[in-house]
């Protein structure tokens, strides 16, 4: 396919990994993170950690708007679903994800609860319209990529004066999650983080732009690469990356010039902001409670807020005893140093919601790592 | 329910709908049962229920579907089907014209493969619990001597052929499901395959697998018949083909085409000696054009299905967890 090949192109792959040796300081170590789940998912799939010296280490960021979803937020969805009678409409990758006591959506809808999987806002405006005489929740996740067609659905159910429809909110933002991310204090028994740059989001910021990282990367003295998910751009920025810290510079690049600009995508910018507005603060799964990192639905549109239409009881919500997703997700660990990696947590039987996405740094060491492993200790053997 | 009570208005049912269209001297009989004659040879028998959401898809129908699926599972025994049998569940208030426009597709398939409908029974369920009509299909066929094809029978060193593009039926289910619209309708591959098998085993009555790789498409096939056989198999991506608008509505959701259902393709594991013959009988069959040898059967405790990359490295093709689900962003 035009314009998909060639940025898989095993040629250019190995032109570029030379350049990277030949940059790449032998006497340093380079830990970067790759805030995305694409990131992670490429680099795995198309084994770009082969093509790059030993010394250039990938840190897996929690850029998996499903990963970071804390818990009580997907239980108060399921109770939405099982309790209230409503329709709840969610994008695929939320389905299996476990809540407390493993209870999971897909569980629900088995349960008799009416759970529906749609590919866009529209599809779940469309359910609205065809169900009167039901309430229609969709469960908006996501980061800036998704947040735009969500605030369209909001306006749109406002001008046809749809009363059966509402959005429970749960949009977050990657700038305020990267400055925590470096910033934020070590939690006891852990090792603090060791970046020395990052890949940045890139379908994120073709919405905002790459400005919005120009204060992590000044404060913080971190470079910031915006990325592309293809495997020769995050060969490409990896190399940007190294050239940055080599020469001492923290600036914001862009790599992936044919989508991103410095600004954005401003006509998304202001449907986002005519519609949703900034909470001051809300919980992220593995970082904790982070200010001004989310996005809520403004007052002018209350009447399609689904947490002020349904009265959600407080609940107890827990991880799996364990399962280590939250400290994967602030790059402190590694998805094999979780205990229950690959005995107890398989994407069959998953334990935490890194497993289960399709974005999860898990998933993408369940997938496509083990027989990197296998052959490795196979080796390892016969040396 | 009427349709369904066993009484005047289903016997007009299945006289003016079924018998009309599916018409042949056996089922004519107006036997609960059927009586064949059967050639000399070791019989295969199979039954399939197919419940598919749309009902009607570019390039086939629940109709046709539940025809090619089942004379594909007695296919990729090697054998050659004789007969089929049909079981329809209706559901109330479910559109007789909608009814007979699956009828007509279906017997235009069996009419096609050459395997006609021999017996079958109707029910008709309330309102909400069904889901228009789901049709179960049974087929029997006829294994010819010296041929033995099994999922389990793949040994190190044979050669994997597949016989055209991947992904071309899930897409295109897809794309009617979701009202997703792409800029050329991609067409759903449902196809009969018993001939294509016919003359490969006509001339390589050795071939030891023979697969048709429906849901969980490619991947899943494969990592099956490696779990059965106990072998690994070692994939060249390059080599497997699929179409551009399939390859280009797949990144678009954020699917793997190898996972991505297929309805008219095999997968055909053979000696290596034998793989290029097979490969030109293939090509030579209108359903086997773009037949493909894609990798090979290898040793592995594991049992691992692993393709080497075009970018120049090797990635794992694991099996499926649950249903294939689009990214988010």
């Amino acid at each position: 396919m035009k314009y998909i090949k060639e940025f898989r192109d095993g040629k250019l792959a190995q032109k570029l990994a030379l350049a990277i040796r030949q940059e790449a300081d032998p006497d340093r170590h380079y830990h970067l993170m790759e805030f995305c789940g694409g990131h992670t998912h490429a680099i795995f799939r198309y084994g770009v950690q082969d093509l790059v010296p030993q010394n250039v280490e990938y840190v897996h960021g929690p850029g998996c708007p499903v990963c970071v979803l804390p818990v009580r937020r997907l239980d108060d969805a399921i109770e939405l679903a099982l309790k209230s009678n409503v329709i709840l409409t969610t994008y695929g990758d939320m389905m299996r994800v476990p809540g407390t006591k493993q209870k999971s959506l897909i569980r629900a809808k088995a349960e008799g609860a009416d759970i529906r999987m749609v590919y866009s806002t529209q599809d779940a405006l469309r359910i609205a319209r065809e169900n009167p005489q039901r309430q229609v929740v969709f469960f908006a996740i996501g980061f800036e990529t998704t947040t735009p067609p969500t605030a369209v659905a909001i306006l749109q159910a406002k001008a046809e004066g749809l009363k059966n429809f509402s959005v429970f909110c749960n949009h977050v933002l990657t700038p305020p999650a990267i400055a925590h991310i470096v910033n934020a204090p070590a939690e006891p028994g852990e090792q603090p983080v060791k970046i020395d740059g990052f890949l940045g989001p890139s379908h994120v910021s073709s919405v905002i732009g790459w400005a919005p990282y120009q204060p992590a990367a000044r404060d913080f003295r971190k470079p910031v690469v915006i990325a592309g998910f293809e495997p020769l751009d995050v060969m490409q920025s990896t190399l940007m990356l190294i050239r940055q810290i080599n020469e001492g510079r923290h600036e914001v690049e862009n790599q992936y010039t044919r989508v991103v600009t410095k600004e954005g995508n401003r006509k998304a910018q202001r449907l986002v902001d005519d519609v949703l507005e900034l909470r001051r603060t809300f919980e992220w799964r593995g970082l904790g409670y982070v200010p001004d990192s989310a996005l809520k639905i403004r007052e002018a549109y209350v009447d399609f807020d689904a947490e002020e239409r349904f009265a959600l009881s407080p609940k107890e919500s827990r991880e799996v005893k364990s399962c280590e997703c939250p400290a994967i997700l602030r790059g402190v660990k590694k998805p094999t140093e979780c205990k229950l990696f690959g005995t107890v947590c398989t994407p069959d039987n998953p334990m935490g919601a890194c497993m289960v996405s399709s974005e999860g740094a898990c998933a993408a060491y369940w997938t496509y790592g083990r027989k990197r492993e296998a052959m490795a200790a196979a080796k390892g053997a016969a040396a | 329910m009427t349709h369904g009570g066993g009484g005047r208005a289903m016997s007009v049912l299945i006289e003016d709908l079924f018998h009309r269209h599916l018409k042949n001297t056996i089922l004519d009989q107006g036997h609960d049962a059927a009586v064949l004659e059967v050639p000399p040879g070791r019989l295969v028998m199979s039954t399939d229920a197919h419940v598919i959401s749309p009902l009607f898809f570019p390039g086939g129908d629940i109709g046709s579907l539940s025809v090619h699926g089942t004379l594909n599972d007695v296919a990729m025994a090697g054998a050659r089907p004789v007969s089929l049998t049909a079981s329809f569940i209706l559901e109330e208030g479910f559109p007789l014209a909608d009814l007979e426009r699956i009828v007509i597709s279906m017997a235009r398939a069996a009419r096609e493969a050459g395997v006609p409908v021999v017996s079958g029974d109707t029910k008709v369920v309330e309102k909400g619990k069904g889901d228009g009509v789901f049709i179960t299909t049974t087929g029997v066929g006829v294994l010819p001597e010296g041929v033995s094809i099994s999922p389990a029978a793949a040994k190190p060193g044979q050669a994997v052929l597949l016989s055209g593009t991947i992904g071309d039926h899930g897409v295109a289910i897809l794309s009617k499901r979701e009202n997703l619209t792409f800029e050329t309708e991609i067409q759903s591959d449902s196809a009969a395959l018993h001939g294509l098998v016919g003359s490969m085993v006509d001339a390589v009555p050795g071939i030891s697998v023979l697969r048709d790789p429906t849901r969980g498409g490619l991947a899943t096939a494969l990592n099956e018949i490696a779990h059965a056989s106990k072998v690994g198999v070692m994939l060249d991506e390059g080599e497997i083909p699929v179409r551009p608008d399939v390859e280009g509505a797949c990144e678009l959701l954020g699917l793997d085409p190898l996972y991505v259902a297929n309805e008219g393709k095999l997968i055909c594991i053979c000696d290596a000696s034998d793989a290029d013959r097979l490969l030109e009988i293939m090509k030579a069959h209108p359903l086997g054009q773009n037949a493909a040898k894609i990798g090979e059967i290898v040793e592995d405790a594991d049992c691992m299905v692993v393709m080497k990359t075009g970018f120049g490295g090797s990635r794992v093709v694991d099996w499926l967890s649950g249903e294939q689900l689009p990214r988010i962003c």
